[in-house]
């Protein structure tokens, strides 16, 4: 690993050096390096590109990490990780993409994530996109999420784009049966000419299913956010679904969340704001002793916190 | 010393202009507690945005230490020892107490520091230092939290709007013993409760139809009392 891939990787997923536990580490469309233990297995798949994590039921507090990093120009990276997590497994997973493209072509990474999960299971996912190198080459990221949720399982999933990614759209479909819990925290940032387009579809299929989607948004200079969710309820269940904005300079955001409530006893609920920084956050920043973009700068580095 | 010359500042409203505060001269000395009261639309708040230029005067001077601070901007008097506590603290999404605590006191505090601050306002720190400032915090709370930002911050100067609103699950005692720690700085509160009224060296009362008056805390009060214009002087409700 050479200084570019260690910088990618700590700052996709906070690795210094090789992790504990089981990982598959991508680079440029090859496996860089990979260790299965007995608990989590990470198998290549024979047919396409992509592996398959197979966590062990019952197996606890344990963590994976499975980053991709691309360091060249025009490159195409296409790949399906399908993860089996066991009954009543608790584990971690880290993944994460970062693309260095100091070339005159567009890189670009298409990662298609099928989560299967057993009954009473607990999964925490957490997902950063990074782009870096060259100002105005394209650095393409289309992270697709596929979730079915069993039983009583629960999914917690963290997906942040905090810069550099010249474009994104990001997928995530989720299937929640019975007394199962989704958690999606989403925090984008996108600046220059930058477009990051965002696809929510819950459906709660089970009695006591519930998904709690927060979306948290900064755009600056000229980029655009697209952010559509739809929440659809087909029994007694919870569903919330907030989306918040803020917009500088001549930046776009665009929010369409969307409910649907096909039994009485679904509870469904979304918000949306969007707007610039408030002016009264600012001037208290500024009674601190910040200067005006001082108190610009870390107001949106706490709402992407 | 602070010093207000002339101050004048109006706004307008449905077209008309509409004068806040009309010609106002006051002095603020050093080691002195000074309270202002005054009924609804007075101007006290103006009077506090305009010593910590949130807001600008239309016209008139203000001069601290001699110098004429009038044009110079928030984070210049923030920087030079001007310190203020909301009386609407404000909420961010994100940003947590420590994070303010950190900005106000220059410093990244470590949390044995930065719970003292928290400890002076009546909370149990360590449950409030990584919760975000925004709507799970009760009123009674977040103005907990912007006095102890304050306290955190430091300075020459405080200006406090209406300290005591909203802390009703707090013992007075302890809102009362911050401002007598405070009486080696210029102290400027803006309050309607006697008790406040009675810790201070001087009240300023403003008058929307008149030139504010200034003067000695035990005179005042009687003044208030015997006039009985003490809107809510009994000690009872605030503003």
């Amino acid at each position: 690993m050479n200084k570019i891939d260690k910088d990618l990787l700590e700052q996709i997923s906070n690795l210094h050096g090789v992790p504990q536990g089981s990982f598959n580490i991508r680079k440029n469309g090859q496996a860089l390096k990979r260790k299965s233990t007995s608990e989590i297995e990470i198998l290549p798949k024979p047919d396409k590109s992509g592996i398959d994590i197979i966590v062990k039921p019952n197996v606890k507090n344990r963590s994976v990490h499975i980053p991709v990093i691309i360091t060249v120009g025009g490159f195409n990276d296409l790949v399906y990780n399908d993860f089996y997590i066991g009954e009543n497994a608790e584990v971690s997973i880290i993944a994460g993409c970062g693309i260095h493209n100091s070339a005159n072509e567009t890189s670009q990474h298409d990662g298609i994530h099928s989560f299967h999960l057993e009954k009473g299971c607990k999964v925490k996912y957490i997902e950063k996109h990074l782009g870096l190198g060259k100002e105005g080459v394209g650095k393409i990221l289309n992270p697709t999420t596929n979730i079915v949720m069993e039983e009583s399982s629960e999914f917690e999933m963290e997906t942040y784009q905090l810069g550099g990614v010249t474009y994104s759209n990001r997928i995530t479909k989720a299937k929640i049966k019975d007394n199962a819990k989704l958690l999606v925290t989403e925090k984008i940032l996108t600046t220059n000419t930058q477009t990051a387009i965002t696809h929510f579809t819950a459906n709660l299929v089970g009695k006591n299913a519930s998904v709690n989607i927060v979306s948290r948004s900064v755009a600056k200079d000229n980029s655009k956010q697209k952010f559509i969710s739809n929440v659809i309820g087909n029994n007694e269940c919870f569903g919330h679904v907030e989306c918040d904005g803020i917009i500088l300079n001549n930046a776009v955001i665009e929010s369409t969340p969307k409910i649907v409530a096909k039994d009485v006893n679904a509870s469904l609920v979304h918000e949306a704001a969007i707007g610039k920084i408030a002016g009264e956050q600012i001037t208290k920043l500024m009674t601190l002793g910040l200067n005006k973009d001082e108190a610009e700068e870390l107001i949106i580095k706490g709402f992407l916190k | 010393m602070i010093e207000l010359k002339n101050i004048c500042y109006s706004v307008i409203e449905d077209g008309k202009e509409k004068q806040i505060l009309k010609d106002i001269n006051l002095q603020f000395e050093e080691n002195t507690i000074t309270a202002i009261t005054g009924h609804n639309g007075s101007g006290k708040s103006t009077l506090i945005k305009l010593l910590m230029a949130i807001a600008s005067p239309s016209s008139g001077k203000i001069f601290y230490n001699g110098k004429d601070i009038t044009n110079l901007d928030t984070s210049y008097r923030a920087n030079n020892g001007f310190t203020i506590a909301f009386q609407q603290p404000v909420k961010f999404k994100g940003l947590t107490v420590k994070d303010l605590i950190n900005v106000a006191s220059r410093k990244n505090n470590k949390v044995k520091d930065a719970c003292q601050y928290l400890a002076e306002v009546g909370l149990c720190a360590r449950n409030y230092l990584d919760r975000p400032l925004d709507d799970t915090l009760s009123g009674g709370e977040l103005k907990r939290i912007e006095l102890a930002i304050a306290l955190a911050k430091g300075g020459e100067v405080f200006l406090f709007d209406e300290p005591e609103a909203g802390i009703d699950l707090w013992s007075f005692e302890g809102l009362i013993s911050i401002f007598q720690k405070l009486k080696n700085k210029t102290v400027i509160i803006v309050s309607h409760q006697r008790k406040i009224l009675e810790i201070a060296d001087n009240i300023v009362i403003l008058n929307a139809n008149d030139s504010p008056i200034q003067g000695k805390a035990k005179t005042m009060i009687k003044q208030l009392e015997s006039k009985n214009i003490c809107y809510k002087l009994s000690g009872g409700k605030n503003e």
